[in-house]
């Protein structure tokens, strides 16, 4: 078990002047970029996409709460508590993927690379699109969070007490993998190496897969909710404590006993990470509004936005690299170029 | 700390035994015109006959904490809900979430002291038990649970009063009051009860916790008198033996224990002790609730806990010429009463 403690801070630059608002007027639960228009998902009905040009346009998605969203770059696909599954290209088309026949909340969404599309209403996790026809899985109790393997038609389930491995387009007995509690967000190394969870406490684990060894990532003092890959998998940014966390992965044995990188320490808690999809910079977003660029080699921050009073709800990249946009709870929102 | 207990939204737990009455609580509150929108966490899908798209359907998912304490159980699936449901603030007034008939209510309490996204946005407001006056006394010799959503009650609606004689209301009464003398009690025909009397009652706000005394000592709930005069039982049987006409039971299992001292409490010896309490007996320890004078200190200082989970604070400054008395009740099953009552006698100051 392995925990942190705290670390210094680091010299200061500011592009807070370079950042341009912009009028979403929604609370953001999550940012994803179709090439480089943005789409902000809302807390509820509705979506706000914001072409290159920065023009802003509301798009009604759900008939109540969204409750959560993923995007292949191509679409993003959401899920709310009118049963829908629904997906939103970069033109604003809207397109209803499913609908639970018991009008049962969408909890969990994700999206493969090649197309399938996983999501989960109570226990039940479903896999359609891609090739082959919709596969259901049942897991033991209700499904905390889902991911597409990196590599091959794999999906890790996430309920209490473990993480189940499920392939649907094979015969194979589903691969459980078991750790008292409840899992919530899940995700796997880019090398297809690791399994990684957000759980119901305030820390993670991870199961290396290839012999289901155990990682417990713990000490934090908030449960982690946003976790983000940096550039080539070396290392997983989370959220969760007053810096950013982050968990070395470049070894065989992954963070097995090995201390975090700890960034840009705020008096404030980090509620969003997202790293750079090339370089070795992430971006943080805090509770008190404040938004940080971070390189990884050593910390240099570079302030984006000052504090402002609500949490930074959501944050993302572009896949070039090239934007960086946010939103806060309060429906602030804002987008810079780099 | 700004107050955040208004903007908190509070949060109904309704549990009673198979066949009490819940679903008709229920289908009353969310029909009847009160101008207020409630969010409802149901285990049952359909069985309210009210199209709303605010009924939840929930799994009574419960899961241990990874923290060490066996009883620190929460429902995750409560947690995910209220996590949805907050995306819809401003939909809504309340929430009430019901149980199954058999469901332990503690883990549905905990997950509001334990989770800390849902204890920012919602705060329990009470436990609210549905008992059925005519089968009851029956379940409560044989259904650990019932016993459990009694002990753990702040409001008990009395229903199926027009089912029961008298006598057998006054039985059934009185078993009620050996397990827990502290809730509020309405009897009920088809749960026929002013909402007000089962919905934002406060009963886990510690700025309402202003005296802690056993509600038959005042003979009801004050909203009932006529019934109270019906209720009293004239005629002593030998079940029970008579206390101011109301016939007195002690469960074999479940019990409360009150504790009063009218000398200041030492916190440093108290808070200790408290603490090791509950850590050792909290199991056992259903509800616990307090309100303290302590040495050197002019504030009321004010707590309560399920189980293994306490929250305390300062309450208010005693006024003039209060009397400044410590009174700490425990409700539980099969507690260690000289144990209980050594301990607080030794956090005396002397």
């Amino acid at each position: 078990m392995k925990q942190f403690d705290t670390g210094e801070g680091a010299s200061i630059a500011s592009i807070t002047e370079r950042v341009r608002a912009l009028p979403v007027s929604l609370p953001a639960t999550s940012i994803h970029f179709l090439g480089d228009t943005a789409v902000f998902v809302g807390a509820e009905e509705n979506a706000a996409l914001i072409d290159e040009a920065g023009e802003v346009s509301t798009v009604a998605m759900h008939g109540g709460a969204i409750l959560c969203a993923a995007s292949d770059g191509r679409r993003v696909v959401t899920g709310g508590d009118d049963g829908r599954l629904v997906a939103l290209d970069a033109a604003g088309a809207v397109r209803v993927l499913a609908t639970d026949p018991k009008r049962r909340w969408i909890d969990n969404v994700a999206l493969h690379p090649e197309g399938a599309v996983a999501w989960s209403a109570g226990k039940t996790a479903f896999v359609a699109g891609g090739r082959g026809e919709e596969k259901t899985f049942e897991a033991p109790t209700t499904v905390g969070g889902l991911a597409f393997a990196p590599k091959g038609l794999r999906v890790a389930v996430a309920h209490y007490n473990g993480v189940t491995l499920w392939f649907p387009n094979m015969a194979a007995k589903p691969e459980f993998l078991e750790w008292a509690g409840s899992h919530l967000a899940v995700t796997f190394s880019p090398d297809n190496k690791f399994v990684v969870t957000a759980m119901h406490e305030p820390a993670m684990h991870g199961w290396r897969l290839a012999d289901a060894r155990h990682m417990r990532m713990s000490g934090y003092p908030g449960r982690v909710r946003s976790m983000s890959w940096s550039a080539g998998g070396k290392g997983l940014a989370t959220s969760g404590a007053d810096s950013v966390i982050i968990w070395p992965f470049t070894s065989k044995d992954g963070p097995m006993g090995k201390e975090p990188a700890m960034l840009a320490p705020l008096q404030a808690r980090v509620s969003m990470v997202a790293c750079h999809p090339r370089q070795d910079i992430l971006a943080a977003g805090y509770s008190d509004g404040t938004v940080l660029m971070v390189r990884l080699e050593d910390g240099a921050e570079i302030l984006v936005r000052r504090n402002s009073g609500a949490p930074v709800s959501a944050l993302a990249w572009n896949a070039r690299g090239t934007l960086l946009a946010f939103g806060a709870e309060d429906g602030d929102a804002g987008i810079v170029a780099l | 700390m700004p107050d955040l207990t208004s903007q908190r939204i509070p949060v109904t737990v309704l549990t009673g035994y198979l066949g009490a009455g819940k679903t008709t609580l229920l289908n009353r509150i969310l029909s009847e015109n009160h101008g207020k929108k409630y969010a409802v966490i149901v285990n049952e899908f359909g069985e309210i006959g009210i199209d709303n798209d605010l009924i939840i359907g929930a799994d009574e998912e419960v899961f241990e904490m990874n923290n060490g304490c066996v009883c620190c159980t929460v429902r995750g699936d409560l947690v995910r809900i209220m996590e949805g449901l907050m995306k819809r603030k401003g939909k809504f007034d309340a929430i009430i979430v019901e149980t199954t008939g058999l469901a332990d209510p503690a883990p549905v309490a905990q997950t509001f002291f334990v989770d800390e996204d849902v204890q920012k946005n919602a705060r329990l407001d009470a436990v609210v038990t549905v008992a059925d006056a005519k089968w009851l006394s029956d379940r409560l010799k044989d259904a650990p649970e019932a016993k459990n959503q009694i002990a753990f009650a702040d409001v008990i609606v009395l229903n199926k009063t027009d089912l029961v004689s008298k006598a057998e209301l006054a039985e059934v009464e009185a078993r009620i009051r050996g397990i827990n003398p502290y809730a509020t009690l309405h009897r009920t025909e088809r749960c026929q009860v002013a909402l007000s009397d089962v919905l934002e009652r406060g009963a886990f706000d510690l700025d309402r916790i202003l005296e802690i005394e056993p509600e038959f000592l005042d003979a009801g709930d004050g909203h009932d008198h006529a019934h109270d005069h019906h209720g009293h039982d004239h005629h002593h049987d030998h079940a029970g033996h008579g206390h101011g006409g109301l016939k007195h039971y002690h469960d074999e299992e479940m019990q409360s224990l009150s504790l009063r001292s009218d000398k200041p409490l030492d916190p440093t010896k108290f808070m200790p002790w408290l603490q090791n309490l509950v850590a050792t007996e909290g199991q056992k320890i259903l509800r616990s609730k307090g309100i303290l004078a302590f040495t050197g200190d002019d504030d009321r200082y004010v707590f309560q806990g399920v189980h293994m989970m306490l929250e305390g604070d300062h309450q208010r400054k005693w006024k003039d010429g209060e009397r400044r008395e410590s009174r700490v009740v425990f409700i539980g099953r099969e507690l260690p009463q000289q144990a209980i009552r050594d301990g607080f006698e030794s956090c005396i100051t002397t």
